[in-house]
């Protein structure tokens, strides 16, 4: 469902004609009133006059996170505080954490920006949403509690954890949509079943699901495993929050609401813009934010754009999923490897869940990875060899990805630390 | 001739085995015979009690990935050769052995095997025509 025909469906033409307008009152006013943004232009010889359309995006500067760090907590106000309703931040734990403040308006964009996300996966005003996101700093959990508001859905704002609650009130309620990280769906699931659960009764139609990167394979398990459609959403606290891009029921790349959020995809060394289909780093900015709007944002996040017409007759671009993180690739024995491929690998062994741990280690100036999967019963067998053949099959298909030697472990379940919110998959053991 | 044994899959670590067989203590699950096969990493208890059913439940019920095998129980006489009778007959039909272990009955002066075999109907024709006794599932728990 579209929840806005007018703007979602806007013919390319107009919508960068609408990007350039919106591009050039954005510097304007980035270069009056907030000070960080006139030094980044004046040091890159750029004025306002010479942004005219949204081509001339290339010519301003880029913002990364460090810097938002360095003017913490309200160096990237671009109004009189007295106009900030709500402020969110980052996590915080790797330093200093990342100030977006709202106005009024900001809010208005960002409920609108959700709307049309939780649309996709047709939520409309007879739904009734269980938001397992966290509310609090964090922008998931209001964020797409402003979105179902805005629809006219009944919003359940359980937040995370709990999972025991959250089973009772699924059962209790009949709730239709669910919204938390895809690791976290999967911990529910399991937990049901524990519990004896038959989450096929339970009537959930769609899942959002985002904050962490996650894979096709592990969809697939999600929507086996919940009996819903499970729709993956793009966003992130330097920019708004969730709701900068959200896949539509196609199920093919991430929608970008450009109207308001501008992408492109740079290569991470050189800042060079990168043509449509090939991999970067994702760069955003803010078209329409009043409160902290942010110039080139850096977001570190992997994917390639494709502007191509959607079947569902959207004409926004679309990102792909997420495919890494430039700051979480590691890089082993000279080579770039991400997470989510080694998840891919562990999720095609039939009968292995997510449950995995990379460990790095550097024995005699050379990296080993290890990859520890969790027992489970399909996988499970009374001989050894079988046990042995399953690891080496993984080595196998796993050196046919990467290209790198791995050592595959298999561990007892549950042995693996579970979080409720973002999984903690890479234990880096490496000195360097 | 065919009996139920149970495999547990452990982890190569320090006291691991004690937990399960504190389990086994509490629940009151005798345990009739084990063998414990283990690679650097990690192990498989392969056991035989006297509750099956109530023995995979408490474990699963403790986290365990535990698994019920169809194995085959020999009555083996316990002197030299006793075992290498039943292997010649094993052998002679084309069958592989997968694992076996033993223990002895004091009470009868025999030995039991317990073996796991690539194709268990042709094993146990295959001793029947020879003249090997078998156990039932219920004889060797009486055992």
């Amino acid at each position: 469902m579209i929840w806005d025909t007018d703007y979602e469906t806007l013919p390319r033409d107009d919508l960068a004609k609408l990007q350039g307008e919106r591009l050039c009152r954005l510097v304007d006013v980035l270069y009056r009133r907030v000070p960080f943004y006139r030094r980044k232009m004046d040091g890159l010889g750029v004025k306002p006059l010479d942004i005219r359309c949204i081509e001339d995006i290339t010519r301003l500067p880029f913002t990364t996170k460090d810097e938002m760090r360095e003017v913490y907590p309200f160096g990237l106000l671009a109004v009189d505080l007295n106009e900030i309703v709500e402020i969110h931040t980052s996590s915080g734990t790797t330093g200093k954490p990342v100030v977006d403040a709202y106005t009024a308006g900001d809010i208005d964009i960002w409920s609108e920006v959700m709307a049309r996300t939780l649309a996709t996966g047709g939520t409309a005003r007879h739904d009734i949403v269980q938001n397992a996101f966290g509310y609090g700093l964090f922008t998931g959990g209001l964020g797409v509690h402003y979105g179902a508001r805005r629809i006219g859905a009944t919003v359940i704002p359980i937040s995370g954890g709990n999972t025991k609650r959250q089973i009772a009130v699924l059962q209790d309620f009949r709730s239709t949509v669910l919204t938390c990280t895809p690791s976290y769906s999967l911990y529910l699931a399991e937990a049901a079943r524990e519990e004896g659960v038959d989450l096929s009764k339970i009537g959930l139609k769609a899942g959002f699901f985002g904050a962490e990167p996650w894979s096709e394979t592990m969809r697939k398990e999600i929507e086996a495993k919940l009996h819903l459609l499970a729709i993956d959403i793009y966003g992130l606290t330097e920019i708004i929050g969730p709701g900068v891009a959200s896949e539509c029921d196609r199920q093919d790349g991430l929608h970008v609401f450009e109207d308001h959020f501008y992408p492109e995809v740079i290569d991470p060394a050189t800042g060079k813009t990168l043509p449509d289909g090939e991999k970067g780093e994702l760069v955003i900015t803010t078209l329409t934010k009043s409160g902290t709007p942010v110039l080139r944002y850096r977001t570190r996040d992997i994917t390639y754009l494709d502007r191509r017409p959607c079947a569902c007759g959207r004409t926004s671009v679309r990102m792909h999923r997420v495919l890494g993180r430039t700051d979480d690739m590691l890089i082993i024995r000279g080579v770039n490897v991400f997470p989510s491929q080694i998840e891919e690998v562990i999720l095609a062994v039939e009968g292995v869940e997510p449950h995995y741990q990379l460990i790095v280690e550097r024995r005699d100036q050379l990296d080993e990875l290890e990859v520890q999967v969790e027992m489970n019963e399909r996988l499970f067998s009374d001989e050894i060899r079988n046990l042995e053949s399953t690891e080496r099959r993984m080595e196998e298909m796993l050196y046919g990805a990467l290209n790198i030697h791995t050592r595959v472990k298999l561990v007892e379940p549950k042995s693996i630390a579970r979080s409720e919110g973002k999984a903690k998959r890479i234990i880096d053991k490496r000195t360097i | 001739m065919s009996v139920k044994q149970i495999s547990v899959f452990l982890e190569n670590k320090k006291g691991r085995l004690a937990e399960l067989t504190e389990i086994l203590e509490r629940e009151g699950i005798n345990m009739r015979a084990l063998s414990l096969a283990d690679t650097a990493d990690f192990g498989v208890l392969r056991l035989i009690v006297d509750d099956v059913d109530r023995c995979v439940a408490v474990l699963r019920a403790a986290g365990y990935v535990a698994q019920v095998t169809e194995v085959i129980a020999i009555e083996v006489e316990d002197r030299p050769g006793g075992l290498h009778r039943i292997l010649k007959v094993l052998g002679a039909a084309a069958i592989n052995v997968e694992y076996l272990y033993a223990y002895v009955e004091q009470r009868k002066a025999a030995a039991v095997v317990i073996c796991k075999v690539d194709d268990r109907g042709k094993a146990v024709s295959a001793l029947q025509k020879a003249g090997i006794p078998s156990i039932s599932a219920d004889v060797l728990k009486s055992l």
